[in-house]
């Protein structure tokens, strides 16, 4: 959080520029949550199974992506005719596979056996995944903080009256194409049998839906976002020093995010990213300094909470969400 | 037919707290191997008079309190909370400030035992009915969101009140476990000291076990009883099927706000009792590793009985030891033993730099996990095996044994 603190007033004290910093700042912390609000929604629509592990997979695909790009310098030793900065790429997107991967792995062997169970046992199982794998992730990480490699360092651009880091306009960016790529499989074969899936799953299955494979596709999906989610997470304003053992708590605020958004809405989610990112970004820039030095270290942290709070006093299926309608 | 087991020919014979004589009878020999346990006199038993065997039992009596109440809340009434830590908390630092030391750095009244662990439960009950109007708006998963935002919100607030917590990774200093009858100088009973009592020697941590264990029963009974009066049904039908509920005229909202009071009420008083036990306490501790633990408790335990949550917190709180215990066994194995046993445990354990395995005593972080990151990736691992192969948890299979030598040797 000082990090990002230190950022948005090293551009200046100016009142626009102070704004125009924050809201910048902002919107990029908000892409990020909203590719992790994404991933929760897929999975929580697919499989209606909320997954508290989410931040350890973003950790843990944060971590892939810098021992690829750092230690083992993979795939990029294969290609060094490449700019380094496509290297990068393709050794994020190596780790995003990975990430994938162990989300498939994930769903077969912890989720696929508790699928129509209580509630309480489904929320504790991926709790506990939660616990499992960030204790390995924080283990393979280290006692210090791994460096991510990435190409663009704390390099800045002047937008206007903003400076904004290279590596959030990356963010934003790759947010874009992300969400236009969940957008364009929604329209895909598949993407229409997980939609099925989602609105009955008995009536999909007789439409010769594999209900099972929709599951490991969603959460191979969520892993993958997770996991894209985790590295930009890792990077320059979030993180002057790449992924270390706070990047699974981080992931935490994206629940108050899905919960603004309404749990079971893609928009929702994306919109819940960027009010929670905005909100965590404002309440940095202005509620800081002597009069605010009541609210002591790491307000903006709980600024999401905060939010969600207030939301859910006015709109108990947040902004977007539907309305559940219960049988008596 | 006097003798035959369940079969009641009253209600209040079947409502009430032991019906069987084989249950008052286990529940009396129990009682006593507890009470003992400091003594060494039960053969076999003796190791657990240990001074760190005597602290594990001590804060297996504490987190059963607080897991009490997490039942009233998780088991009973059927709400997902993950917010358990936060009252903890709460109770914690109310007797902190109300029992504390006068003058120093942080607020402190010096008030006596019988003012302060009250006051813990009844402030941390406060709070939580306070809470409890945006708790019972939400249902399911959103609750469980709900509760996760206020560990967090509250991790801030105990972070960001120095002159009550002492800050981030500073902590303060908590009142002891002592008996005074107001202010003075020598306090009545002294349960941190050493010394004779009644001409029996006996250390401090076995006083503090005797005491906890007194505070523990009283609040098995507590809950135990809750379950069994109108509010407890009401929580209870709540649980099943809230709709219903309602219908039937039990109060949904209400219901649902009383039970996050009493539970915390549990939660605060556990929450005092373990600042006074630990001494001093970091406001980071009430995090939401904490409120997991609790869940964890209940679902290894058995949701919805009280000897259920009982047994998981014993389960929870031993496993570190024993794991502890365990790593060092495999690790010596590996090292002197030779044959099978030792090629499998040195498949585990590494013992060297460059020996590869899961786990290692060595100090430092490579190669594999250490002890403490072994011992919770076990315990997550353990929570995932409860759930997906034993969803009644530990109450379950004890269930299934009971039935099995009941009708043995017939099948059935």
């Amino acid at each position: 959080m000082l990090e990002i603190l230190a950022f948005a007033q090293a551009g200046g004290q100016d009142a626009a520029e102070k704004f125009a910093n924050a809201t910048s700042s902002g919107i990029a912390l908000g892409a990020i949550y909203a590719l992790l609000a994404l991933g929760l929604v897929l999975i929580y629509k697919a499989t209606q199974v909320l997954n508290f592990a989410h931040g350890a997979i973003a950790a843990l695909g944060a971590f892939f992506a810098a021992y690829l790009a750092t230690v083992i310098n993979f795939p990029g030793r294969y290609a060094t005719f490449l700019p380094v900065t496509m290297q990068w790429i393709l050794s994020a997107l190596v780790a995003v596979l990975l990430t994938a991967v162990v989300g498939l792995v994930l769903e077969r062997l912890a989720i696929r056996p508790m699928i129509g169970e209580p509630l309480f046992s489904v929320v504790m199982i991926t709790i506990a995944l939660d616990i499992v794998i960030r204790t390995i992730t924080v283990d393979l990480i280290g006692a210090n903080p791994r460096p991510m490699g990435d190409p663009w360092g704390a390099d800045v651009v002047n937008i206007g009256p903003a400076v904004v880091a290279k590596t959030e306009i990356a963010t934003v960016i790759v947010t874009i194409i992300t969400l236009i790529g969940i957008a364009l499989f929604f329209r895909s074969r598949y993407g229409v049998a997980m939609r099925a899936t989602a609105f009955d799953q008995e009536a999909a299955m007789a439409q010769g839906i594999s209900a099972g494979r929709i599951f490991a596709m969603a959460w191979a999906i969520g892993a993958a976002l997770a996991a894209t989610a985790g590295i930009f997470s890792s990077l320059f304003p979030r993180s002057a020093i790449g992924v270390s053992n706070t990047t699974a708590f981080f992931a935490f605020r994206a629940l108050p995010a899905i919960v603004i958004g309404g749990l079971d809405s893609i928009t929702g989610a994306v919109v819940g990213g960027f009010i929670v990112g905005l909100a965590e970004s404002y309440a940095g820039a202005y509620l800081t300094g002597e009069a605010w030095s009541f609210l002591g270290l790491g307000f903006s942290g709980v600024m999401p909470y905060i939010v969600m709070m207030i939301v859910l006093l006015i709109r108990p299926y947040g902004l977007f969400g539907t309305e559940e309608i219960r049988r008596v | 037919m006097r003798t035959r087991p369940r079969l009641f020919v009253s209600y209040g014979s079947e409502m009430s707290l032991l019906p069987t004589w084989t249950q008052k009878t286990a529940a009396l020999v129990f009682l006593a191997v507890l009470v003992l346990i400091p003594f060494r006199v039960i053969p076999g038993l003796g190791f657990l008079a240990d001074n760190d065997w005597l602290k594990i039992l001590s804060r297996i009596a504490i987190f059963a309190i607080a897991a009490l109440g997490a039942h009233v809340l998780s088991g009973l009434a059927g709400q997902i909370s993950l917010g358990h830590a936060f009252f903890i908390g709460i109770g914690a630092y109310t007797a902190a400030v109300l029992g504390g030391e006068v003058g120093k750095a942080h607020w402190g009244l010096g008030l006596p035992i019988w003012i302060w662990l009250p006051a813990a439960g009844v402030v941390a009950a406060t709070v939580g009915a306070l809470v409890a109007p945006t708790a019972v708006r939400v249902r399911g998963i959103y609750l469980a969101i709900v509760t996760l935002g206020l560990v967090f919100i509250g991790e801030w607030i105990f972070r960001s009140t120095p002159f009550i917590t002492g800050g981030a990774q500073a902590g303060r200093k908590f009142p002891r476990f002592e008996f005074r009858l107001w202010k003075e100088e020598a306090p009545l009973v002294d349960f941190t000291t050493d010394g004779p009592w009644f001409g029996v020697e006996m250390s401090s941590e076995a006083k503090t076990y005797l005491l906890l264990l007194v505070f523990a029963i009283v609040a098995l009974i507590v809950a135990k009883n809750i379950q069994r009066t109108r509010i407890g049904r009401a929580f209870m039908s709540i649980r099943d099927r809230d709709i219903a509920a309602e219908v039937m005229g039990v109060a949904d909202a209400k219901h649902k706000t009383i039970a996050f009071a009493l539970s915390s009420a549990f939660a605060g008083m556990g929450g005092a009792m373990l600042g006074a036990f630990l001494g001093r306490l970091v406001p980071e501790s009430f995090s939401l590793l904490l409120s997991v633990e609790f869940v964890a408790m209940l679902l290894i335990g058995g949701l919805g009985t009280a000897s259920g949550a009982l047994l998981g917190t014993a389960f929870v709180i031993v496993l570190p030891r024993v794991v502890q215990d365990f790593t060092h066994l495999l690790a010596s194995t590996a090292e002197t033993g030779t044959g099978l046993f030792a090629g499998i445990a040195n498949l585990i354990v590494a013992t060297s730099e460059t020996d590869g395995g899961i786990v290692s005593t060595l100090p430092g972080t490579s190669p594999g996990l250490n002890v403490g990151e072994f011992n919770i990736v076990l315990y997550g691992l353990l929570l995932i095996g409860f759930l997906i192969f034993e969803p009644l948890g530990l109450y379950g299979i004890w269930i299934r044994v009971r039935n099995y030598w009941k009708a043995w040797p017939f099948t059935y």
